[in-house]
């Protein structure tokens, strides 16, 4: 009836063939009736919407170190192309094409400068987060301490951002100055294991870099978008008594041409910057999560620390859409399973529990063979 | 068309650079790692006497315990050989175990912030040990791999790099449930 939708067993997590009556791994009846599985789900509308269970490629570090460091140098250059038709347009809605250019490249400069050197800060900052000293985070540190020496990278700044949400995130340009920062809510309701999950998830992210690309795009999406906001209001509110200056312009079709074009800039460039943000980060978090699995050696671990976040709540203080991607769970909403869309900057968790417990189910399998 | 030879030259010498100095980096991360274990070791046996001392005066009735840690403490510092001090590592873990299921039994005990972060230090410094060691064999077995798959495994027996061992973990310590699924 039900084809082509995997089976999660509702006893020890393994997933089975689809169709399959009982567990291969410990033989239990999968259970048909509503309810008996919470995890894939019975209902067909549902399942069918889901995509099948694929294996996640097995991630080489170093490989995706290059990969983040193109895509981090390819972001800037997408950036400086933007910043170029934008400032050129709106230099030209107001009739100074060359100015708006010139000033456009001062601000990428800065903008970019600013990304680069200081976007660590900057998201920590926005969050609040403080670091974590004292002996109330022995702990804490301790699990990074681990974490660290098991992925075989220096071990990052520990910060706490006293929040009761739970949730976490890791920033830096290179492994060598990175830091994570989690929530102290996380840290009070997870145990050892399962911050051990968590933490391992973020040097996994640091690891392979995929935080200098994603405090990058943080800092200069949220710029871009900012930016535009006030050409946009300054369209509305100050057009008027500038070019009643008229001392280059001349109004004509040109000037209206640039302003169009201007206008059409302003919407579509947030707009692109946010897809291009949010399609690349989705894939990273399968990853780092197989990746914790690999530090770890413990995927239910992890699986336990997300089911513990979605349901006690992933909120974050001064949570914002520009940093939104950066988090383990992300803090401004709730996935339901047909959020694997364009817009969306995670997996739903649900999906990544699922392929988390598979691995620990697979990974029992095969030490009893 | 002259030039074709000299840049398969050349393309070659790269070549055989870049996988040397794969080979040199994968060695060199192996020796860093065993390191990495001496440290988080050396951290264990300093925090032993530590915890002895404050938990005697509550253990009165205890004194067994307490020898056995101490004895298989100083028997680990003087044990020679990787596979002696492998065995005396894992024997001390075992007495550290069985020190922290008496622990428990003590409300009062358990309750000492002393103790409290003696414990967390010795389970976070345990947990860093076998973490090193994890690390370790997965370095091992990159370099292994490497060594023993076409092509670099030319470059590998023309310079005599060796392959390395994996660290061992007794059988009586299999039984951890943090220990390695594979």
């Amino acid at each position: 009836m039900i084809s082509g939708i995997a089976s999660a067993c509702p006893k020890c997590g393994g997933i089975n063939r689809p169709g399959a009556d009982l567990c291969y791994l410990c033989g239990d009846p999968l259970g048909a009736g509503p309810g008996a599985n919470a995890l894939v789900g019975n209902d067909a509308p549902a399942a069918a919407a889901r995509p099948p269970l694929r294996p996640v490629p097995m991630l080489l570090f170093t490989e995706a170190a290059r990969h983040n460091v193109r895509m981090s140098a390819l972001l800037f250059a997408l950036l400086f192309a933007a910043f170029f038709l934008l400032g050129t347009a709106i230099g030209g809605a107001y009739g100074d094409p060359g100015t708006g250019l010139g000033l456009s490249f001062v601000l990428y400069a800065i903008l970019g400068t600013t990304a680069y050197f200081s976007g660590s800060s900057i998201v920590l900052s926005i969050h609040g987060a403080r670091e974590a000293v004292g002996e109330e985070h022995r702990q804490l540190r301790n699990v990074v301490e681990e974490m660290a020496i098991a992925a075989g990278v220096p071990p990052p700044k520990v910060y706490v951002i006293p929040a009761a949400g739970m949730n976490a995130f890791a920033a830096g340009r290179r492994p060598e100055e990175a830091c994570v920062a989690v929530t102290a809510g996380l840290v009070d309701r997870l145990n050892r294991e399962e911050l051990q999950g968590v933490i391992a998830h973020e040097l996994a992210h640091i690891k392979s870099r995929d935080t200098l690309y994603n405090v990058c795009a943080a800092v200069l999406v949220g710029a871009v978008a900012l930016l535009s906001d006030m050409f946009l209001r300054g369209a509305f509110w100050g057009r008027r008594g500038r070019t009643g200056g008229g001392e280059r312009g001349g109004g004509g079709r040109g000037n209206a041409a640039f302003f169009v074009l201007a206008l059409l800039l302003a919407v579509l460039a947030p707009l692109a910057a946010k897809i291009l943000q949010m399609s690349i980060s989705r894939q990273r978090e399968y990853h780092a999560d197989a990746a914790a699995a690999g530090f770890t050696r413990n995927p239910l671990g992890l699986a336990s620390a997300l089911a513990k976040i979605a349901s006690g709540g992933p909120e974050v203080p001064g949570e914002n859409r520009g940093t939104q991607h950066l988090f383990i769970v992300n803090p401004l909403r709730v996935f339901g399973p047909e959020s694997t869309a364009l817009m969306s900057t995670h997996p739903p968790t649900e999906a990544r529990i699922q392929r988390l417990r598979a691995m620990g189910g697979v990974a029992v399998g095969g030490g009893a063979q | 068309m002259a030039y074709i030879p000299l840049v398969l030259v050349v393309a070659i010498v790269a070549w055989f650079v870049a996988a040397y100095n794969k080979l040199v980096r994968f060695r060199n991360q192996i020796r860093n790692a065993w390191h990495q274990i001496d440290v988080q070791l050396k951290r264990r046996y300093d925090l032993i006497p530590n915890l002895v001392e404050v938990v005697k005066d509550y253990m009165a009735y205890e004194q067994e315990t307490l020898t056995r840690v101490i004895e298989a403490r100083g028997a680990a510092l003087s044990a020679k050989g990787p596979a002696a001090q492998a065995k005396a590592e894992g024997l001390l873990t075992e007495t550290l175990k069985s020190l922290f299921a008496v622990v428990e039994r003590y409300p009062e005990l358990k309750a000492n912030q002393n103790v409290a972060s003696l414990q967390e230090e010795l389970t976070g410094t345990e947990n860093k040990i076998s973490f090193a060691r994890q690390f370790y064999n997965d370095s091992v077995m990159t370099y292994n791999n490497a060594i023993q798959s076409i092509p670099t495994n030319f470059i590998a027996s023309f310079f005599s790099f060796a392959q390395e061992a994996y660290f061992e973990t007794e059988p009586e310590s299999r039984a951890v449930p943090k220990a390695s699924l594979r």
